[in-house]
């Protein structure tokens, strides 16, 4: 287990955004956040990433309970992040964004034999295609550069890898292919928390899903415990669904 | 950005082509330039061709080449720095004043002008990245400040707008030599500073594509956010790109004031445009995170080529205006299908 939280909360001002939600990061296992929109889904993981602190309950890394004080902190224990609106420099080749604060060096220069070198590797053994590392990253697709992006944080030694909704702007093959470098981060042992609206597209990477609606929690269900028809359902608010689909059968 | 030939080839590749590689190279289009104004100019006036006539064009481009490379620096690191110009002279009128009315020697006044620019440039960096205000605003702050000081203080200690004499100075032919003498080469003597010119130029493009602070130039200037959310010092970048800067201004202000061996307190002004428009037309975006050095050199060559060619073919200077004003136009045009090109998302 290296993050755990336990019935966490958190406010901003009069708005409870998070109530007593426990979950849980596993090593080469998939944590799945869902929730409709202002669930607290990006308010959860930005204590996760140290970009807020938590004001209730008890947040645990390997163990012993820890507050960051800033994103570099939760960094430097191996917990990166990967927003929607990426760090990736447009007018920059992908090699260059790949090293960007972390540049190799040989004596006094960035060693940028080395630098493209890795990257293509990186990118290769994480089983992304690019076509050239030379290429300006504004000239890929969103897919691919969120791939770049999470090839990054596991070269640089991350151990949980948080992705806040990487599929929600893509199409459904772009989807399957950043869903693709999940499970590859997974095999490749890292703790990986997904956030996302779709349980089409958690459920089949998921091996924890944590179901969030208005700030709390609706449970946290191991893969075995749920199935993808309940989940979908859970996400929609059960009956709604069913009164949903009974309207739209009148019709 | 060259390939490394050992790419396991991939059959997308092939279909970018050599020439769209080339296309977005920033230098391109000074290229194209160089080689049209050259052409233009040469078919005309022999002169121009000549030995004598190439190291007579070369000159100007040579110390406004050093300011504009500095300035793509800065450019492509997304700042603008309008005390440039105003700076040359300033750091002129302190090694001549220190040199004439104080007794330093040339060497010693030079190193107090340094001291100076440094500090100036120290100055820019550190309000545009404390305070976030446009460079823009916070740079025609010092160089109207400069202006002011340039000629008031000068006025004050001499009674007119000039100071004058440096060659009386201990040191002057020493350092005449090594900043504004001259070298043969097959019988035409060329100047000095077209030696500085190249080496800062080939330094800025090391530092630009083959150190750190080149990769965090072009994050900075390309989106500065994202560049510190990955560690990069993003002000220390800056504000020693603006020391980079007042460096140049100190090296030109020093060449031109032990070339003519007094300094007017109203130079430089009227310059850190020049400086800005040879750096776009040598491909700086002014949205910064795109350039290069080679380029905003190249463009200080074109403006040595009209400047001198201009008067070779006996027109009036007048033109150079116009055809500084159609570079800029099409320079910019072009810089734009550049970053449209590299900045297009295909989802
Ligand atoms: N900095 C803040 N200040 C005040 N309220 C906030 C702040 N951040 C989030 N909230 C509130 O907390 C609640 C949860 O927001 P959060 O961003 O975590 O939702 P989400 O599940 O990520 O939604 P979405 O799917 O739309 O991204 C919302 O009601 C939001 O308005
Ligand atoms: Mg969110």
């Amino acid at each position: 287990m290296i993050i755990q939280t336990r019935d966490i909360g958190k406010s901003f001002g009069s708005v409870l955004a998070l109530r007593e939600v426990s979950m849980s990061v596993e090593a080469g296992k998939v944590t799945c956040v869902l929730g409709d929109n202002g669930a607290g889904k990006s308010t959860l993981i930005k204590i996760l990433a140290g970009v807020h602190q938590h004001d209730t309950g008890s947040f645990l890394v390997d163990g012993s309970e820890v507050r960051f004080g800033s994103p570099r902190e939760a960094l430097d224990r191996g917990i990166a992040t990967v927003y929607q609106d990426l760090a990736m420099i447009p007018l920059m080749s992908v090699w260059r964004n790949f090293f960007l604060g972390s540049e190799p060096r040989k004596g006094l220069a960035f060693d940028v034999a080395t630098a493209r070198r890795v990257a293509r590797e990186e990118l290769q053994a994480m089983g992304i295609d690019i076509r050239d590392v030379d290429q300006p990253v504004g000239t890929l697709s969103g897919g691919e550069r969120q791939s770049v992006a999470i090839a990054r944080a596991v070269h640089f030694g991350a151990r949980v890898l948080i992705l806040d909704e990487p599929t929600s702007a893509l199409g459904v093959k772009q989807a399957g292919v950043v869903l693709r470098y999940i499970a590859r981060a997974r095999d490749r042992g890292l703790g990986v928390v997904f956030i996302t609206h779709n349980p089409h597209h958690a459920y089949p990477v998921g091996d924890r899903f944590l179901l969030l609606n208005r700030g709390t929690s609706l449970g946290e269900y191991g893969k075995g415990d749920i199935t993808r028809e309940e989940l979908t359902g859970l996400m929609a608010g059960g009956a709604e669904l069913e009164q949903l689909s009974h309207e739209l059968d009148r019709e | 950005m060259t390939v490394a030939p050992t790419v396991s080839s991939d059959e997308r590749i092939s279909k970018v082509g050599l020439a769209r590689r080339l296309l977005i190279r920033p230098e391109l289009g000074a290229v194209v330039g160089l080689i049209a104004v050259f052409v233009f100019f040469a078919a005309q006036s022999p002169v121009f061709r000549s030995p004598a006539g190439i190291a007579n064009w070369l000159d100007p481009a040579a110390t406004l080449g050093i300011m504009a490379v500095a300035i793509a620096l800065l450019m492509i690191g997304g700042e603008f720095d309008l005390s440039a110009g105003v700076l040359t002279g300033t750091t002129g009128l302190i090694l001549v004043t220190l040199a004439t009315r104080y007794g330093f020697d040339v060497w010693t006044a030079m190193l107090a002008g340094l001291v100076v620019a440094l500090l100036i440039g120290l100055a820019n960096g550190l309000i545009v990245t404390r305070t976030r205000l446009p460079s823009f605003i916070v740079t025609l702050g010092t160089f109207l400040m400069l202006q002011g000081i340039n000629l008031g203080v000068t006025k004050a200690l001499t009674g007119t707008v000039q100071v004058s004499g440096l060659r009386r100075a201990a040191g002057y032919e020493t350092a005449r030599t090594i900043f504004a003498g001259t070298i043969e080469i097959g019988g035409t003597s060329f100047r000095v500073a077209i030696l500085w010119w190249v080496f800062v130029t080939a330094a800025a493009t090391w530092v630009l594509m083959r150190s750190r602070a080149g990769n965090w130039i072009f994050a900075v200037g390309g989106n500065e956010q994202a560049a510190r959310a990955v560690g990069v010092p993003a002000a220390r970048t800056k504000i020693a790109l603006f020391m980079t800067t007042a460096v140049a201004a100190w090296l030109v202000g020093s060449i031109l004031a032990l070339r003519y061996t007094s300094v007017q307190a109203n130079i430089g002004i009227g310059q850190e445009f020049i400086y800005i428009i040879a750096a776009v037309i040598g491909g700086c975006l002014l949205t910064g995170g795109y350039g290069s050095a080679i380029g905003a050199a190249i463009g200080a060559v074109i403006f040595g080529m009209a400047d001198k060619g201009i008067v070779f073919l006996g027109w009036d200077a007048d033109w150079f205006k116009f055809f500084l004003g159609a570079m800029l136009l099409l320079a910019t045009l072009a810089n734009r299908l550049v970053r449209r090109y590299a900045e297009e998302v295909k989802h």
